[in-house]
């Protein structure tokens, strides 16, 4: 299988992706730790794809990235910069999340959806901030569809709107938490296009996924996390041609 | 049948029950929808500060909106009336004059809030937590992400449990008589009861009953009719469209096919 962008490369918004730097990072809930010392390091530009069954930490990482759950410990680097020494609206702002529910606002149209935060957190017009939610649904194929209701969206195309969401702040670096997980087998690959599209356009991107064919084919590093620690990482066709540790072995048994 | 007879005299006297009518509709109705009325939106307005209290992060919002509830919520109406209504007449004398009336509303804006408060607390708790995330994730501040998505999702929610406890304020506003009202002040029980003493008749209580029905009996069935539409969704029977449509549709023009790792 291949993944082809829905937009040409050539045309579209172009981005400029910043580094991420995850320095020994743990995080706990109540005295539980589910993370233990994970250091994963994207380019700027590049996707990392992590890996591995449920309960390994993978989500919980993501949420680490963004502040929505604080770290225990260790360091989360953007652009070089502390995430955690600065205030997590303004670092949220920098980084958009692509969830697995989509958790679009149900009241309001995917126009709406995409529009919101352009006017309430970054303050723009209404007229700019419509203008600009139109591009970013137009990039993602739903121009047709901004004036519908989450409910009237099929699986695809909501977590297409909620990509437009994220992307319409402009984000730095985008995580995608599962986001293909709860879809319809048939809409999964629209998705997983729109997202080696923006892998393409210079997007840093890490993303969680169960998909292992766009793991191999799209990531330039994988990574294979279990029980809260990373276990392998490396170039795509290291882990999936020659995976080296147990673990891996008996996951990549199962999934593949 | 002489014990029929009694009974549509007692209750039933055509004469004693349109002889309180005018002064039912004129002053009654007119009294207790301006109480209820007034005591819904004060009780909505202070529901919503006790609400959002109750969920905030911080114990020291969240214990006083505790207390608060269980309080007014706890006490008989009437007792909290007269509390309210006695105890702090003077203070109103000084705001509003020597009426009660004011005193009476707040009285019942209190209890509203009480349950009000809990009423709002449990819709906006019900909207799942991904709405506060996702506004979160974007960089929407805690405020702007609960004004903006989370509670207008669970205002509209409980819109039937809010006009059930209007209900009840309709039914708790006769209470308000306990204070004492001025002749044009009287609500819808106390017009028919100063009937009924003066005729020696339950009829004009039953015709107050009777307003009162006509109030709170259409306000049930519009919840009714709330709820049904809430659980079966407004959302309307489509044909069934295929997934594979929808593939079609976003037909990805092969200009380049990304295999390779960059």
């Amino acid at each position: 299988m291949t993944y082809t962008s829905p937009v040409p490369v050539t045309a579209g918004h172009f981005y400029e992706g910043s580094s991420l730097e995850l320095k020994g990072l743990t995080m706990a809930y109540g005295d539980i730790e589910v993370l233990k010392d994970v250091s994963i390091s994207v380019p700027p530009g590049t996707t990392t794809c992590i890996i591995g069954p449920s309960g390994s930490g993978k989500s919980t990482l993501l949420r680490g990235v963004n502040r929505l759950h604080e770290p225990k410990s260790g360091e989360v680097l953007l652009a070089g910069e502390s995430v955690l020494t600065q205030k997590p609206d303004s670092v949220r702002r920098r980084i958009g999340l692509v969830f697995q529910h989509f958790n679009l606002f149900p009241d309001h149209t995917a126009l709406e959806n995409v529009a919101l935060a352009l006017r309430n957190v970054k303050g723009l017009s209404k007229a700019e901030s419509r203008r600009i939610a139109k591009e970013r649904l137009a990039e993602v194929g739903l121009a047709e569809r901004a004036d519908h209701r989450p409910r009237d969206l099929s699986g695809g195309q909501q977590q297409r709107v909620a990509i437009a969401r994220a992307l319409a702040m402009e984000p730095e670096v985008m995580l995608f938490d599962e986001a293909t997980s709860a879809l319809d087998p048939e809409l999964v690959k629209g998705v997983l296009n729109l997202m080696a599209g923006l892998a393409q356009r210079g997007m840093t991107m890490l993303v969680v996924t169960h998909e292992m064919g766009f793991a191999r084919k799209v990531a330039d590093q994988v990574v294979f996390m279990d029980e809260g620690r990373v276990v392998e990482a490396g170039k795509p066709a290291e882990l999936f041609d020659a995976p080296k540790s147990d673990r891996l072995k008996r996951f990549l048994s199962e999934v593949l | 049948m002489d014990w029929l007879d009694n009974i549509i005299k007692t209750f039933f006297d055509f004469d004693a029950m349109w002889q309180v009518f005018p002064q039912l509709l004129g002053i009654g109705l007119v009294n207790t929808l301006v109480i209820s009325i007034w005591a819904t939106v004060i009780g909505v307005v202070l529901g919503m500060i006790v609400a959002i209290m109750g969920i905030s992060p911080s114990r020291w919002l969240r214990i006083p909106a505790r207390v608060y509830t269980d309080i007014f919520r706890g006490l008989p109406a009437i007792v909290t009336i007269l509390l309210i209504g006695q105890g702090f007449a003077r203070f109103s004398q000084q705001i509003f004059g020597p009426s009660p009336y004011p005193l009476g509303i707040f009285a019942l804006s209190l209890i509203a809030s009480a349950y009000i408060g809990e009423i709002f607390r449990a819709g906006i708790q019900s909207v799942d937590r991904g709405q506060l995330e996702a506004c979160r994730a974007l960089g929407m501040s805690y405020g702007k992400a609960m004004r903006l998505v989370v509670v207008p999702q669970g205002i509209r929610r409980v819109l039937p449990a809010l006009v059930n406890q209007f209900i009840a304020i309709v039914k708790d506003s006769s209470l308000v008589y306990f204070l004492g009202l001025l002749v044009s002040e009287r609500e819808l029980f106390r017009v028919g009861q100063d009937a009924a003493v003066l005729t020696g008749n339950l009829s004009p209580l039953v015709m107050a009953g009777l307003f009162y029905l006509v109030i709170t009996v259409p306000l049930t069935h519009l919840v009714n009719y709330f709820d049904n539409r809430f659980r079966t969704g407004r959302r309307k029977a489509t044909p069934p469209k295929s997934g594979l449509a929808e593939v079609e549709e976003q037909n990805p023009t092969p200009t380049l096919t990304y295999g390779e790792n960059s």
